[in-house]
């Protein structure tokens, strides 16, 4: 399957994988609404993390063995068994984190909005998940 | 005739039969379980008595069509009394007789029940069921008050946290050792969750135990309770949360052998051929304490089934084991811990440590390998801590960071972090499954 890969020597930490991200998951889709006057605030499911002069921004793997979906109690992760996507129903989460403990990635997280995780969800939609199509530098790449 | 016949629906069960149908499309399945539902989120129970969560699909672990998807006969509401395994069949209480070929035994845990009288009085209830939530939900329309919860567990927490969204009712929660949530978290942290107990107006009792549950004056329903130091708390309701412990007595006179919980070797299977055993019944390795414990946790419940269901169905798969992996989100705090993280002073293991307000990072080494942590306040970063500790990786030339506030991938020596991200999540664990085993599904 096909999922998000960080190319950490090109990314400059810009965050616009951030922004995008989050206002994809908005209620108005509309970066300048989302960010301005959105309540709640809109949640990104991509992060960007930094050392020194490296950074890369990291996403749901959507792991081939996906760790979170063995771990998760309720049933509200589960492995698409035709796409390969981790899919998540926010209605099932009983917000016990036991999903962030198993994750390797550290790329689930609470919601902090409501009492639930948040995860990427490769933008369903779109052919093209919105971080990798805003990246300026192409540093991050879906293959 | 059942192929596979497996006795517990719940996490290990359930993990049994999506194995089994990745490899055996065919074979027949039978699953028994004495509680008469789908299987269900047992940790949701606690959404259940707050009133936030009916019982239908949302509390469902799968699908409402798992059953017919998979082509499983279901026993629900049906116990297996005893089992002939020389002769390959479990006797049930509704006078059937199921055979197999491979049996699974996932039976979970019972509530352990401290001997002690007054017990049987109405109004003395255990927390671990969909019934034992519905039974104390009704509890509490009809208007108990008071109630003494015995055991400050996690499940005594989850149980703390329910009762507490009920308007008006006070709580007593009453632990025998000197702090609550020994087996998730060291003195700080249960430091913490004790001052926010005590902030919600529970009355805590440490270093306290319940001795008696004494009859109200009808005598038939629950009065009150004795301590062990001679003073009567009044209350409405007890709720037993002591622990629970590996219900095993399946194995009474079979070749099946238990210590604690069925004892298994790497593929899940116990002393008998053919029979296997994994989650909160059996024992398992523990790769950090390099013995076999007990882990009643959900995630080893479910991967220690679907390692034993790949097993019975005839693809070798291995588990190299498990260590604590905690999650804790009740009275508006979150946790995390994993392995060994309050360890004994024998064990000479370095702690680093780290503190600044709500957040508390903890981290434990021994021979430059990460042993154990709890992080508190800000924990998503805690399943890079599980990985490191679980491939035993030389943390040395960069300990300090794993207690830093922006602790993550980037954080790692950049060969090991790209070779993570490159793997596609086809995690180098003999630990779980058959390499590719479901990527081979996804392709
Ligand atoms: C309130 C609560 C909160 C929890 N929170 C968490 C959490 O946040 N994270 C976490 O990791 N874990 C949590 N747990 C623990 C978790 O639920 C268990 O580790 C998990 O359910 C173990 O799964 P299992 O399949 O081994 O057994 P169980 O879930 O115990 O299921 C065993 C089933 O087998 C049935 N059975 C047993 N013997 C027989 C028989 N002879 N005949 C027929 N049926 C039989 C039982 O009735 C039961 O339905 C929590 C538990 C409780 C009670």
């Amino acid at each position: 399957m096909k999922r998000v890969y960080p190319a950490e020597e090109f990314c400059v930490a810009c965050r616009l994988c951030e922004v995008y991200c989050a206002t994809e998951h908005s209620q108005s889709r509309d970066v300048i609404r989302a960010f301005k006057e959105e309540q709640p605030p809109p949640t990104k499911r991509i992060f960007l993390q930094q050392e020194g002069a490296a950074s890369l921004a990291i996403n749901c793997r959507h792991c081939d063995e996906p760790r979170c979906v063995w771990a998760c109690v309720a049933g509200a992760l589960t492995k698409d068994p035709v796409t390969g996507v981790v899919n998540y129903q926010p209605e099932k989460c009983i917000g016990c984190w036991t999903c962030l403990v198993a994750c390797p990635y550290g790329v689930i997280v609470r919601d902090p909005n409501r009492p639930k995780i948040a995860k990427c969800d490769l933008c369903p939609g779109r052919d093209v998940p919105v971080c990798v199509a805003v990246c300026p530098n192409r540093a991050l790449v879906l293959s | 005739m059942p192929k596979y016949l497996i006795v517990g629906n719940s996490a290990g069960g359930i993990a049994a039969v999506e194995a089994i149908r990745q490899v055996d499309p065919k074979g027949s399945i039978a699953i028994v379980s004495d509680e008469p539902y789908p299987a269900y989120s047992r940790p949701a129970i606690a959404e259940f008595l707050m009133g936030e969560r009916p019982f239908d699909e949302r509390m469902l672990f799968r699908d409402a069509d798992f059953y017919s998807r998979n082509r499983v006969e279901t026993h629900l509401g049906v116990k297996v009394l005893r089992l002939d395994v020389g002769g390959r069949k479990a006797v049930l209480d509704n006078g059937e007789a199921l055979p197999w070929e491979r049996l699974l035994l996932a039976t979970g845990g019972t509530p352990i029940m401290p001997p002690m009288q007054g017990l049987a009085l109405e109004g003395v209830h255990t927390f671990v069921t969909l019934d034992d939530a519905r039974r104390l939900r009704q509890a509490l329309l009809n208007g108990a008050k008071r109630v003494v919860v015995v055991g400050g567990g996690l499940i005594g927490c989850s149980l703390t946290h329910s009762l507490l969204q009920y308007g008006g009712v006070q709580v007593t929660l009453v632990e025998l050792r000197e702090r609550i949530l020994t087996t998730m978290m060291d003195t700080p942290t249960s430091q913490r969750v004790e001052a926010r107990l005590r902030k919600l107006g529970v009355q805590l009792l440490t270093g306290r135990s319940v001795v008696r549950v004494l009859p109200d004056a009808p005598g038939a329903r629950v009065g009150g309770v004795l301590l062990d130091n001679g003073e009567e708390l009044p209350c409405d309701l007890v709720g037993m949360a002591v622990g629970v412990r590996p219900r095993t007595e399946l194995a009474h006179g079979t070749p099946v052998r238990v210590q604690r919980g069925f004892l298994v070797d790497r593929h899940m299977e116990t002393s008998a051929p053919g029979v296997y055993a994994c989650g909160d019944a059996a024992e398992s390795h523990d790769f950090i304490y390099g013995a076999s414990r007990v882990v009643a946790i959900w995630p080893n419940a479910y991967i220690g089934g679907r390692i034993a269901g790949f097993n019975m169905a005839g693809d070798a798969a291995q588990y190299d084991g498990c260590t604590a992996m905690n999650a804790f989100s009740y009275f508006d705090l979150a946790l995390a811990s994993g392995g060994m993280f309050d360890p004994e002073a024998q064990e000479e293991c370095t702690t680093l440590s780290k503190e600044s307000g709500e957040v508390y990072r903890k981290v434990v080494l021994k021979h430059n390998r990460l042993v154990g942590f709890v992080l508190l306040g800000d924990i998503e970063q805690s399943g890079v801590l599980y990985r490191l500790m679980q491939e035993q990786v030389d943390v040395s030339q960069f300990q300090e960071h794993l207690v830093a506030d922006n602790f993550g991938l980037v954080k790692l020596p950049r060969p090991l972090r790209q070779a993570w991200i490159r793997e596609d999540g086809r995690v180098p664990q003999k630990a779980t499954a058959p390499a590719g085993r479901a990527h081979k599904a996804v392709e």
